[in-house]
Order: C-alpha cells, then structure tokens, then sequence
C-alpha cells in the first residue's frame, strides 16, 4: 500500500530548506526514507517543484540510481569495470551470481538479495570489489564470495 | 598512552582497517583514524608514536596488536617516508594525506593549512588568477586545460553572481585520486575553492561527488560544516551524483546540479560565460582545486619549476589493476610509463608477463609494453594516440582478451550515453554487434534490400573481415568527430588502440589473410 500522505509529509519537510535545483536531493531524500521512489510519488513531486510530471520521471529513469521499486533486504553491488576485470572480475561475477542464485542486475524472486552492476569504488588497486549492504569488501576470491553469500542469507 | 595511526580511507576499511583499529583502541592505545599514504599492499597499515617519529607497520591484522607494539612484528617499515614507494615521490597535493585526521582543524592548521587562502585574500583577484597562470597549472580531469585561462574569463565576464563547482565526479575505473584527498584531505580541497572564489568573484561552490563514494560525500560534508567560519563570506554544498558516468563531463554535471537529467550542452557558450544556471561558473577537478593552495602558498614558480615540456607540476598518478604495488604516486609530469608500471609497480600481482595497461579510465587508450617508454606528459601521450586523462593506469596481464576490452568500451558507452547526440548513443551499440561479429568471424551477410535489382550501387557480397575491421574504423571516426562530449569522442580510443596494438585478438593474422583471399 503506497503510503501518500508519508511522501508528501516527506516532500514538505524537505522543501523547508528552500534549495536550488532540488530535484536530485529530494529523490535521494526520499528513496533513503522509503527505499525507492514510488511512482506515485511523481505527482506530488512536481507539484512540489513546479515540474512537469514528465520531467521528473525523465530524471528517475534516467539514473541507475533510482529505484522504483522496493529493493531486496540484501544488496550486493559488483564492480564491472576495467580494472576489477584485470583482476578476474568477470570469474568472481560468475562464481557470486552461481552462489547467490540471482544474475547479475537482478533480485532474487524471494526479494532477499539483489545482485546490482556498479562502475567503479575508487578502490582500483585491490580489486575484485564491491558493496554489501554499503560496506565495501575488497580482494574477492571464492572464499570471500561464499562469505558474501552466507552473510546476505542471514 | 600510546599513540597509534590508522586510515579510514575506503580502501583500508575495505581491507579491514576497522577491526584492526578497534583492537589497537581495546588494547588502550589512542587511535587516530587519518587518511591513506596511498600505499594498498600495505594497508591496513599502522604507525606508532615513538620517540623517534612514526613507526610503521604494514599489513597488520586485529590479532597482531601485542607484535606491533612491542615492535616484534614481522612487516615493520620503519618511517614511511623512507619506504621505497614514498621515498621518490613529490608530494605537493597530497602532502597532508595520510598524516593527519582529516577532519581536525588544528591539524590542518599545523601542517600548513590555510596559508594559500590567506596568501590569497591579501592579493588581488587579478594577481591570484595570474598566480595561477604562472603556475602552469593544466586541468587534472582530463582534458589539460590551462586553470588560469578558466579563472580568467569568468573573472572577465561581469555578472550578479558566479559559481565555482568541483567535479569530484571521478567515475573512471582505474582512478581514486579525487577519493582519497577528499576522505584524507578534505579542507585541502575546500581552501582550493575557497581562493577560486575570491579570484573569481564567486559567492558559493558546489562539490558534486558521486553516490559510489559515501565515505567521500560525509567526509566533505563534516569538513564544510567544521570549515564554514573560516572560508565565510564564500559557502559550499556538497550535491550528490547518483550513477550515472556521463555527469562526470561538465556540462551534464551542471545539468544535473540544476535538478535535470545529466544531459550534455552543447558548447559554446562555456560555462565560463554561462554555466550554473546561465552563471559564470569555474568548474574544475577535484585536483586542480586541491593543487592550488599550494601555488598560492610557496609560489607559482615553485610549483611551475617541477614537470615536464608543457606539463607544469605534480601529477596525482594512479597505479592500479593487476599490478603488485598499487597506489597513489604522486610525481612531476615527466616519468615514464615503464618506470610507473615495472618500476614502481613491480609489475602485475599475478606474476605473469604484463600484456597491455589502459591509461586514463574507460575511455583511454591500450599501450603494449613496447610503448613504456613514453613519458607521462599530456602531449607525448596525444601524439601517441591515447591520453593521459585523471592519471589513472590500469595494468593487465598476458590472459586479457583485447578484443574483449574493446567490446567493453563499446559495451559501457552504450549503458552510459546520455542519448543526446547519435554517434554515441546509437554508435556505440552498432560497435558492440560490429565487434561480436569480428571476434565470431562472422562477417555481415547481404541483407535483403541490397540483393534487389533496383539497389545498384551496394555490395551484393557478404562482407569480408577486412571489410567489417574497415567498417569499425570507420565508425570510430564518426564517434570520434561527431559526438558531443568525451564520452563517445573517446571511446574510440581504447577500441583503435586494441585494434592497433593487439591485432591477433580481433581475429587478425592468419583470419584476414584468408578473408582477403
């Protein structure tokens, strides 16, 4: 049950700080108290900020970042980029999609993990790396990846 | 008590720096969490106050308390500074990195903070914005361009308010440079902003730092919290990205501060005339801000009498990938590319032979060994075919495909392109298929229209692979000119080099001889 009168409370306590070009921060705003950005909340969003509906889906859609959907209780963010491939990204992809039952940019059916691509943490020189649940892991080999595993299971 | 240093930088705490920091404190010792050296095969690394200066040792576990204070243990590195990493580099930016809490004032002020920003304040605005142009200084993103110059025309054009905004939008894989100053050295940064302000006439900044860095974005917001006296009348705020590579060009992260979709403008007019919100606005990279305290503080000569040809000054190097001694390397322009990655490096971590290293993120060229000579200067490298971008060298091994990096290239343009102009929004999943069907020797069939008699003038054959590796050239150059910004203009860079360079893993050798035939 989408719970409108929660994002609308969130929306005007967010736009008492009067902020310029506020699109971005209230859709953080919001996906960080609700977990996503529900699509009822457009409506309100625009009227909020004088947009047009169309233009404040425009930006949902068009960061990865955005969800509109609840996320998985788990996620697991990868880095696919060139410098965790140089050091056997793709083979750890693999290995963690096989060990979380889920492929890669995709939840799980059961809604317990989420297996997410990201491009880069900055943490090139130690890689392969990702996030769980916001806490960077580096140096994945099999081992960390059934400790990953095991982890978002709990 | 004893006095203990350890790093909260992501990097550490990724390989443990907190449990290790966690047991140094229930051992009773005073644990000061600073930034990295920037040395990763070291980390979690610790220093112990002594007498003599800081003791190092590196890596340590949350099981080696005992060893490391009464100085037993086995990875003991002494001062870091004599360590063979640290012993060459010129540290101008990332001086403080690594040394001090970055959150603390009073450190900052002990090692030499502030002095830039008030150098600055007690000249004119002219005077800094020449400061800086006898500095040399180039933009650290990537492009090269002369910082004064920048600073010049947004002073020159008169208006009610301007801007000064921080791309610390630093989405190229093999890159951490921006991280690690801004979680290590945060003020650093906030001093840089601080006198591009006052050398400009700008009234407020923007650091726009994207979502893959959160312990970036607390530590500047703590930081400009902390700070807000010292750099008033001028005030910042920290916006943040939220995944999308392509806001790392400038006019799409003014697109996405303004609240829009992170689409690129087309340019003239620059930001420098009209930029945030149609303001005079100067955007640089985290390191170009980061490196000006210093020019302002010991002088632009100082800084200018370091590099190398037109490259003026220190560049933040970042050795990463497959390689054993990874890290910040901060060095004047100049260096060579073998000596970054076999000297310094040490080579890959793997242990085999190195195959290829990337040079300056995603949209960098490929570099065989039999090109390490080159020295690190944003010219040699452009006359090479490649760049040197945010300093970031991502180092591979002999079991890289080439064929598959360069799908790859294509692959992430294609998820990344803002969709604005066609060659890169189109372009780039044309290059995918391309690629697959050289790699699969399969080249293209003729399709239905052209068999028909009516079509005289298209090929009736199935295209050969030579024709196919023509028709990839072919649309390099269509991105490379015809694209909007640097995401799909570059992005023929590592996709020719590996075609260049590595032409056996495109199917290239004995395959085109007997296509040809």
């Amino acid at each position: 049950m989408t719970d409108i009168a929660g994002i609308q409370t969130a929306i005007d306590r967010f736009m008492q700080s009067d902020m310029r070009g506020a699109l971005l921060p209230l859709l953080h705003a919001l996906q960080e108290e609700f977990g996503h950005v529900d699509p009822a909340a457009v409506p309100l969003i625009a009227d909020a900020l004088n947009l047009s509906r169309a233009e404040v889906h425009g930006v949902i859609s068009f960061y990865h970042d955005f969800r509109t959907e609840p996320p998985a209780r788990h996620v697991v963010k990868l880095c696919r980029a060139e410098s965790c491939q140089s050091r056997g990204g793709a083979a750890i992809e693999a290995q963690l999609s096989h060990q979380l039952g889920v492929a890669m940019g995709h939840s799980r059916k059961d809604g317990q993990v989420a297996l997410e691509p990201v491009y880069c943490l900055g943490l090139c020189a130690i890689g392969p790396n990702a996030l769980v649940d916001d806490r960077p892991v580096a140096r994945i080999d099999s081992a960390r990846v059934v400790a990953i595993a095991n982890e978002v299971e709990a | 008590m004893t006095r203990v240093f350890i790093s909260k930088d992501m990097a550490s705490v990724a390989l443990g720096a907190d449990a290790v920091a966690q047991a140094f404190a229930k051992a009773g010792c005073e644990v000061v969490r600073t930034g990295s050296h920037g040395l990763f095969a070291i980390e979690p690394l610790v220093e112990v106050e002594t007498s003599e200066g800081r003791v190092a040792y590196g890596p340590v576990g949350p099981d080696d308390v005992a060893a490391v204070l009464d100085g037993s243990h086995g990875t003991r590195i002494g001062a870091i500074a004599d360590h063979p990493f640290f012993v060459r580099q010129q540290r101008f930016t990332f001086a403080r990195c690594g040394v001090t809490d970055p959150l603390s004032l009073s450190d900052y002020g002990v090692h030499g903070g502030w002095k830039g920003l008030e150098a600055a304040t007690a000249l004119s605005a002219q005077d800094v914005v020449d400061a800086v142009k006898a500095s040399g200084l180039r933009g650290r993103g990537g492009a090269g361009f002369p910082t004064g110059i920048k600073w010049q025309t947004v002073l020159d054009t008169p208006a009610d308010e301007k801007f000064i905004v921080c791309n610390a939008d630093e989405g190229d894989s093999g890159t951490f440079a921006d991280r690690m100053l801004m979680e290590g050295d945060p003020y650093c940064l906030i001093e840089g902003m601080a006198i591009a302000g006052h050398a400009v006439g700008a009234g407020r900044g923007y650091i726009y730092i994207r979502s893959e860095y959160p312990f970036a974005i607390e530590a500047m917001r703590e930081a400009i919290a902390r700070s807000a006296s010292r750099i008033a009348p001028f005030t910042l705020e920290v916006r943040v990205g939220a995944g999308a590579y392509v806001c790392g060009e400038e006019t799409a992260l003014l697109d996405s501060i303004e609240g829009k979709r992170g689409q690129v403008r087309a340019k003239p007019p620059l930001p420098a005339i009209e930029g945030l919100w149609g303001k005079p606005t100067v955007i640089n990279n985290v390191l170009s801000l980061a490196a000006v305290p210093f020019i302002l503080a010991e002088g632009a000569q100082s800084y200018a009498d370091v590099g190398f040809g037109r490259s003026r000054g220190t560049m933040p190097i970042q050795i990463a990938g497959n390689v054993r001694n990874g890290g910040l390397y901060e060095v004047g322009f100049g260096v060579t590319l073998g000596e970054l990655v076999n000297g310094i490096g040490g080579g890959t971590a793997s242990g085999r032979p190195v195959r290829a290293v990337q040079v300056g993120g995603p949209l960098g060229a490929y570099f065989p060994p039999s090109m390490f000579h080159l020295p690190f200067d944003y010219e040699a490298f452009a006359q090479a075919g490649g760049l040197i971008g945010h300093a970031g060298i991502t180092v591979f091994d002999d079991s890289v495909d080439m064929a598959h990096m360069a799908r790859f290239a294509m692959e992430f343009c294609a998820v990344e392109s803002c969709g604005k102009c066609t060659p890169c929004r189109i372009g780039s999943t044309r290059g995918v298929e391309l690629i697959d069907r050289i790699v699969a020797k399969a080249p293209r069939a003729a399709g239905a229209l052209e068999t028909m008699p009516q079509i005289r003038n298209a090929s009736r054959a199935a295209r050969t692979h030579d024709e196919e590796v023509e028709l990839l050239r072919d649309l390099c150059d269509t991105m490379k000119h015809g694209s909007l910004c640097a995401l799909g203009g570059f992005t023929p860079y590592p996709v020719l080099s590996a075609l260049d360079h590595f032409p056996e893993d495109f199917g290239g050798g004995d395959a085109l001889r007997e296509a040809a035939e």
